[in-house]
């Protein structure tokens, strides 16, 4: 299972690419940063970043693990919410012509700018950091998952009417095995979503977790810092991703393995 | 039950001037007119026209998906109120759900008819086996080519022993030599079932080698032009197309294809 997962990342020249291409990157900031020898403050060298994490360990590591809880819950709390609301939506008219069409409307609103507000709804903390995060993460999943539940083939339908299924079973043995696909692709979304709601969720409310780190580090103007945090983020982020990916080869088996290499 | 099918003779499904108006925004729009057909127990109806003449419709109404504004439809004697019961539907696509396998594709119809699944479970297996899908049915549909895969729809519209059988245009989207695997397939196995088959396509060799009647029909308004029964012994042979016999056929088909501007002689 490793070693065929392994041998496909190896083979998959994209992948291959985009750890050539990183690598590459460092190499080069390192050396530029040795030739032009810019302040730290503007532009600290990969070596020097990596030197400020091993410094404290332990304090990035625990921020991260609190960005990363925020995150984790909050993606489940969207897509446990965001399924139950979807198949609402697309069973009764009256959730499609209320509820969809305000989140349709919520939607274009810029929800980082109504951060503050979760913040005197919910005062400083964990709570506010998780409301944001589930705020942004849950768009993304709704929609997909209407679209999903929505797109089944009219003559499925039709079958189904001809031999008199159950409602129970067009909604359980069509709709939702038919909507995964497009679950996972708004739940692809939606982790990265859940991740930036967490960050800016951080930033106004404060206390703890890699986006507070962000903060007091630029406060102290340790741009270092900054970047060790950043790293971490972009670490987090990147795995939290493939995460899903890999759920997604497991669930949906029948699905992957007839997709054409996108990305 | 006797006494109904006696006096209708074999007749068991019968149309009597049916229509069907839909509202648009360009007025009324009439996609049937005034259609009577009368079909016996056991045969096999090929329904033949071009684009637009209103087949598939009647095909949905048949099959209670729609409803018609004008006349009736019965079923063995019954008023039409929604799909018969016993009742088999192939489309065009073989809409097979990706996530089953062959066989739990199949084994649907006997769940969505509320039948326990297990109870069909060994005809399903004679099925697809009697459609040479032997070996495939723990694979999923997109590891079968479209011809096994319309083999295999049409596995899961007769596992319940159907006694009518709609198909639309069900090898319309196959290559031409999965046609006339198909077409050969099909009516080897119902031969001697006694079941009562719809079967719309615009293909005339394939009307008329399939039918023991061509309806042919027309369009603006959707109307049934011709009807004849088909005089030929069977099992046909797919080289019963040269004949001279099979030629008149197809060419009274072609004649008014002609007339419809939609085929040039």
């Amino acid at each position: 299972m490793t070693n065929g997962f392994i041998a496909k990342f190896m083979r998959d020249s994209r992948s291959l690419d985009i750890v050539l291409v990183l690598i590459g990157s460092i190499l080069l900031w390192e050396v530029v940063v040795r030739i032009f020898n810019p302040p730290a403050i503007i532009l600290p060298a990969p070596s020097a970043i990596w030197a400020a994490f091993l410094q404290s360990p332990w304090i990035f590591v625990r921020n991260m693990l609190h960005t990363l809880s925020t995150t984790a819950i909050a993606f489940a709390i969207s897509v446990g919410l965001g399924v139950i609301l979807a198949v609402g939506i697309v069973q009764s008219r009256f959730l499609e012509r209320t509820v969809y069409t305000l989140l349709i409307a919520v939607n274009s609103v810029p929800k980082v700018a109504l951060a503050p507000l979760f913040v005197i709804w919910l005062g400083t903390g964990a709570s506010s950091q998780l409301a944001v995060a589930v705020m942004l993460a849950i768009f993304p999943i709704v929609i997909n998952t209407v679209l999903g539940l929505r797109s089944v083939d009219p003559d499925m339908l039709n079958l189904a009417k001809a031999t008199r299924a159950s409602k129970f079973d067009i909604i359980y043995k069509i709709r939702i095995p038919n909507a995964l696909p497009s679950l996972f692709s708004g739940m692809k979304v939606g982790i990265s979503f859940a991740l930036v709601g967490a960050i800016v969720g951080e930033f106004v409310a404060g206390g703890r977790g890699l986006g507070f780190l962000v903060l007091t580090a630029q406060g102290q103007f340790d741009t270092t810092r900054v970047f060790v945090s950043l790293v971490l983020l972009g670490v987090m982020g990147t795995i939290l991703f493939y995460a899903v990916d890999v759920m997604e080869r497991i669930a949906l088996p029948w699905h992957t393995s007839q997709r054409q290499p996108t990305t | 039950m006797n006494m109904i099918a006696n006096r209708i003779a074999d007749t068991y499904l019968q149309v009597r001037g049916a229509g069907k108006t839909y509202p648009s925004k360009h007025g009324s729009v009439v996609a049937l007119s005034d259609i009577n057909l009368d079909v016996r127990l056991g045969q096999f109806n090929s329904i033949v026209g071009p684009s637009g003449c209103g087949k598939s419709t009647l095909l949905k109404c048949i099959a209670g998906l729609e409803n018609i504004t004008s006349g009736n439809i019965t079923v063995s004697g019954k008023p039409l109120i929604g799909p018969p019961d016993r009742m088999g539907v192939v489309f065009q696509r073989d809409v097979l759900l990706d996530w089953r396998t062959i066989l739990d594709n199949v084994l649907l119809q006997a769940e969505f008819l509320g039948h326990p699944r297990e109870q069909y479970r060994d005809r399903a297996m004679q099925l697809l086996e009697r459609f040479g899908l032997k070996g495939y049915e723990k694979r999923h549909p997109w590891e079968l080519s479209g011809g096994m895969r319309q083999r295999a729809s049409i596995c899961r519209a007769l596992l319940c022993d159907p006694d009518l059988l709609l198909m639309d245009e069900p090898f319309g989207a196959l290559d031409a030599m999965t046609r006339d695997d198909l077409n050969v397939e099909l009516a080897r196995i119902w031969q001697g079932t006694n079941k009562t088959v719809i079967f719309i396509t615009h293909s005339i060799s394939e009307a008329v080698f399939l039918a023991d009647r061509v309806v042919m029909m027309s369009r603006g308004p959707g109307r049934i032009v011709d009807m004849f029964d088909v005089d030929l012994p069977r099992p046909r042979p797919l080289s019963v197309r040269e004949t001279d016999p099979f030629g008149v056929y197809a060419q009274r088909i072609r004649h008014h294809f002609a007339e419809l501007g939609v085929l040039h002689e």
